[in-house]
């Protein structure tokens, strides 16, 4: 079939620019993103296209007794109707590491929104319509909501047969994976501790909202195969998961990345992607999928709500003692990415302090909520909350500055891990506090004016609640730790394919990678890669596609690192062909071929010394030179699994948060006014979007401390607020200046020194709007998101 | 039925539209405009805002019927738009916005945007790309026509007066710090201009 409109086009940048690494070059697609071209999975559109419609149970937790599909299968417009019988392969599951995700329901659903049936129809309404004259009969089953009712002695099992490879390790089949880690003596460090604190923490289920919905267009092949544009975060996972299920090998299968509303760790799961092939196989026709925000919200993992508990020691001059803890995350339904996040929630829950002693343990559960996974700081963000409230309620113990008091604990280079791994590149974390304490602090009573109170800027805002009555500032502080890459021995590679030639008498470099860019702007640093490398000034990215190996996932903060990695080393390999090809036409006319180090520069082929050998175009005229290579990271290797002992992660990445909030105490009302960082990025590589980074993992942070959490009913498990109505992310309005500070300290081991950005800011940023919050209301405030009823007394 | 309306200047004709179709459909489905974004689809979140006679409005929320007759402007038309009330006089005072230095404090000018080669923008769609306002950028097009109606009224917008105008445009990107950087190098430019 022909390509349908809005299929990824190649980008070419910039003609008269140097934009190497380290410059703040725009983004390739900005243009066609500020006019409205730029092509989302959601605006994809093909001739004869019929929408697709998934049918999801209004129950968490049932047998299912019939589903009677006539009534929407004679709907007219509607092509087809497909329920688990329909599944065409043996494979009927998927699922990240552990394939337990039907397709469709298989006699049973395990929480509220699961997919029953899909439908295809000829419009959007008709589909949706169609989908409602399904009927389904349930027969509801208790539902497991929480660690009392998954291991109580007469719990259901969520999933009965459980065959993973967690199964054998875990203390009860309703727990996904349990990861203890045990260093030091914690009963005798115990001993030296003149305070002890504990506590017990919430933590909320935080959603990651991107706002492309989740959508994509499946359009059948002449040779039985399916063609995927789609909106993720790894197409080679993807498509590792749907070809099974379709009974196709991968090479039927073709991936596109369509264009990405963000991601988030969201698009980590599949969600329509198979749903949409199967509709397009079934019928002959391209499929589209649209979800809606409603169907959006059950669509997708969300972040594990946690219960934290946590008991901390120190000496009465400051020093941590010990630490033990124990972090219950709430899996859901289906298994998704809950192993790793076990990981990173077990192995960084000492959070970047030196104690010695620790006796951690971390567990997944399953249970009948929806299911959660991936969100950006992806386990890191829970422990933050919890072990930076630990620290501030040390410090009030021993009248210390809680700034001090975490600099005189903070981890350095060369640091262990709980899992006894060093810290081998640096690890500024008293840097990083001194710096963003010594930020200017806004003024005081920034809402007065000639003209009386400016409401917009107080808590309640426009809602027109207070003139300044009641309001009480507060200031916090809260530093963290965050993993980059995948960990515990993944083999966690890129492939980068580069190309380099002359298209109208001009050397361009072609850059091709199945990375997702899902707005972070990896697209824009490989082209600054490869004009550092390559020294052109044209360089084209190809649209990202399974035509080329993996780049892994966008997830893990991990993509300048691994791919740029991946595009640097190709691009290394590339140079020295061209260079062979320059030595071969033209070695015989200066010795400095044979002799110098050669670099190329600004289109020329130079001499470390600066002198010119050759224009580039006249080295590449008549060849082009092309390399496909995967790259490595340093391995990691699993964690023990009575010990937690081991070389676990790649990098470490850090970044440190002040707050300032103010809070309207009579009704509870939190106005946050300033959000300071200061991170170390080993090296930015665009600065600009950098900061962005920043700013944008900040406010996501913000949202979670006093506005965002998905609400499920404990009776029912059932969601109650799918909606941007009813689950609140920040405004431009709620949102407040984020002046941030970057300090680069090189990595040696990464590429250029740099360092993985995207999720360190998303950790620190709650803890310290919470101790804001503490420190203005002298609450104690152990769950967040904190409502006004937290801040009233009236919960 | 059929409806008739005027769409970033041209008259459009959309047939065999559905009573229940919103006028954010017939754009992206029907009249080939994609660019008005679907991110929420109940009003909340106003990556669908396009102008309606002038008005900022979220087109998902509007029925299709309901446009008939009436003049959009939608992401796709906002650069002729900003061109031809230039050409009709933009900011008559001459002492608008902030100053271009204030506004370039940022020092995030970057060079090799594509932007001037080929495709005319807006003041606001320019100051978007170049202050780094665009991340995954569904929310930018309703984002960019909000920002310009605001500008319209207010050449000379104080930061509460740009969040408040903003305040029903969702980002889930950037933390909004861009789009303040944007909307006031925007507004610094247009004042430079006069």
């Amino acid at each position: 079939m022909a390509s349908p409109s809005g299929t990824p086009t190649k980008i070419t940048q910039g003609a008269q620019t140097k934009g190497g690494i380290g410059e703040s070059t725009l983004r390739p697609d900005g243009t066609l993103k500020v006019t409205g071209e730029f092509a989302y999975s959601s605006d994809m559109w093909h001739e004869d296209m019929l929408w697709g419609q998934i049918l999801r149970s209004t129950v968490a937790h049932a047998e299912i007794v019939s589903i009677d599909t006539a009534e929407a299968l004679a709907t007219p417009g509607v092509y087809a109707v497909m329920t688990y019988d329909d599944l065409p392969a043996e494979v009927k599951n998927y699922g990240l590491e552990i394939q337990d995700t039907p397709v469709l329901a298989h006699g049973k659903v395990r929480h509220h929104g699961e997919p029953v049936a899909i439908v295809a129809a000829d419009h959007p309404e008709t589909a949706r319509r169609a989908a409602a004259k399904i009927k389904v009969e349930y027969r509801e089953l208790p539902v497991i909501t929480d660690e009392a009712s998954a291991l109580a002695p007469d719990a259901i099992l969520v999933h009965e047969g459980r065959d993973d490879h967690h199964i054998g390790h875990v203390p009860h089949p309703n727990i996904v994976h349990r990861q203890p880690i045990v260093r030091g003596d914690v009963a005798e460090a115990r001993k030296r501790a003149d305070v002890i604190v504990e506590g017990e923490y919430t933590f909320g289920m935080q959603d990651q909202a991107f706002l492309g919905p989740e959508s994509g267009l499946a359009v059948p092949e002449e040779d039985g195969g399916v063609h995927l544009y789609i909106a993720t975060q790894w197409l080679h996972s993807d498509l590792r998961q749907i070809a099974p299920v379709l009974g196709l090998p991968e090479e039927k299968v073709r991936m596109t990345l369509a264009g990405v509303g963000g991601a988030f760790g969201g698009r980590e799961d599949l969600s329509m992607q198979i749903h949409a092939c199967l509709l397009a196989l079934r019928t002959g026709k391209p499929v589209k999928i649209v979800y809606n925000r409603f169907e959006s919200f059950f669509g997708h993992v969300h972040r594990h709500p946690a219960k934290l508990y946590y008991e901390h020691g120190a000496t009465k001059d400051g020093k941590l003692t010990h630490m033990k803890c124990r972090i219950v995350l709430d899996g859901g339904a289906y298994a998704s990415a809950s192993p790793a996040v076990v990981g990173n929630a077990s192995s960084l829950s000492v959070g970047p302090y030196v104690i010695d002693d620790v006796d951690i343990e971390a567990i997944a559960l399953y249970t009948n909520n929806p299911p959660c996974g991936a969100m950006r700081g992806f386990g890191a963000v829970q422990a933050c909350f919890a072990y930076e409230a630990q620290m501030d309620k040390l410090a009030k113990k021993l009248g210390m500055d809680p700034v001090e008091f975490r600099q005189l604990n903070a981890m350095e280079q060369g640091t262990l891990m709980p899992t006894g791994q060093p810290v081998d590149s640096p690890a500024p974390v008293a840097e990083l506090l001194r710096r963003v304490k010594a930020m200017p602090m806004p003024p005081e009573r920034q809402w007065e004016s000639s003209e009386g109170a400016d409401v917009r800027q107080l808590p309640g805002g426009l809602s027109n609640t207070t003139h300044g009555e009641g309001v009480v500032r507060g200031v916090g502080y809260a530093v963290g730790i965050k993993n980059v890459g995948f960990s515990e021995g993944f083999d966690d590679y890129s492939t980068a394919k580069v190309r380099m030639e002359v298209v109208g008498g001009e050397p361009v470099a072609t850059v091709h990678t199945a990375m997702a860019e899902v707005g972070q702007g990896g697209i824009t640093v490989h082209a600054q890669i490869a004009r550092t490398e390559l020294g052109v000034q044209q360089v084209t990215i190809h649209p990202a596609d399974t035509q080329v190996g993996s780049a892994g996932s966008t997830s893990a903060s991990r993509q300048t690192y691994v791919t740029g990695g991946a595009v640097k080393n190709a691009c290394e390999l590339v140079r020295e062909k061209v260079l062979e090809i320059g030595r071969r036409k033209f070695g015989s006319y200066h010795p400095a071929w044979a002799t110098a180090e050669l670099l190329l520069e600004s289109g020329k082929v130079v001499t470390d010394g600066g002198e010119v050998l050759a224009d580039l175009v006249d080295v590449l005229e008549g060849e082009a030179v092309e390399v496909e290579e995967e790259w490595r990271h340093r391995p990691t290797e699993p964690f023990d699994l009575r010990t937690g002992q081991g070389f676990g992660h790649v990098q470490y990445s850090f970044a440190a948060h002040r707050a300032v909030v103010e809070v309207d105490t009579e009704l509870g009302l939190v106005k946050v006014i300033e959000l300071a960082c200061a991170q170390d990025v080993g090296k930015a590589l665009n600065p600009l979007s950098v900061i962005g980074q920043i700013q944008g993992g900040t406010t996501q942070g913000l949202g979670v401390a006093v506005m965002e959490e998905i609400i499920v009913d404990p009776k029912t498990a059932k969601v109650k607020n799918p909606s941007f109505t009813d689950y609140l992310i920040p405004t431009i309005l709620d949102t407040p200046t984020i002046p941030v500070d970057v300090l680069e300290l090189a990595d040696d081991q990464a590429p250029y020194g740099l360092r993985g950005i995207g999720e360190a800011p998303t950790l620190s940023s709650t803890p310290a709007v919470l101790a804001a919050i503490r420190n203005a209301t002298g609450l104690e405030l152990n769950r967040t998101p904190v409502r006004p009823e937290h801040l009233t007394g009236t919960a | 039925m059929r409806v008739n309306f005027t769409v970033n200047g041209r008259p459009q004709e959309a047939d065999d539209v559905w009573e229940g179709e919103s006028l954010l459909y017939v754009l992206r489905e029907r009249l080939g405009l994609p660019g008005s974004k679907n991110a929420c689809e109940q009003g909340e979140c106003g990556s669908c805002t396009v102008r309606l006679d002038g008005v900022p409005v979220c087109s998902c929320l509007v029925a299709a019927g309901q446009v008939e007759g009436r003049d959009v402007v939608t992401v796709e038309g906002l650069a002729d738009y900003a061109k031809q009330r230039a050409e009709h006089g933009g900011c008559a005072s001459g002492a608008c916005g902030t100053s271009l230095d204030e506004a370039q404090q940022w020092q995030a000018k970057g060079t090799d945007s594509q932007t001037g080669e080929g495709t005319e923008l807006s003041p606001i769609q320019q100051a978007f790309i170049d202050a780094g306002a665009v991340q995954c950028g569904f929310c930018t097009p309703g984002l960019l026509v909000a920002a310009d109606e605001m500008l319209e009224r207010n050449p000379n917008p104080t930061d509460a007066d740009i969040r408040e105008a903003l305040s029903g445009n969702l980002c889930r990107c950037t933390g909004y710090e861009k789009i303040m950087d944007a909307v006031r190098l925007a507004a610094a430019r247009q004042g430079e201009a006069v």
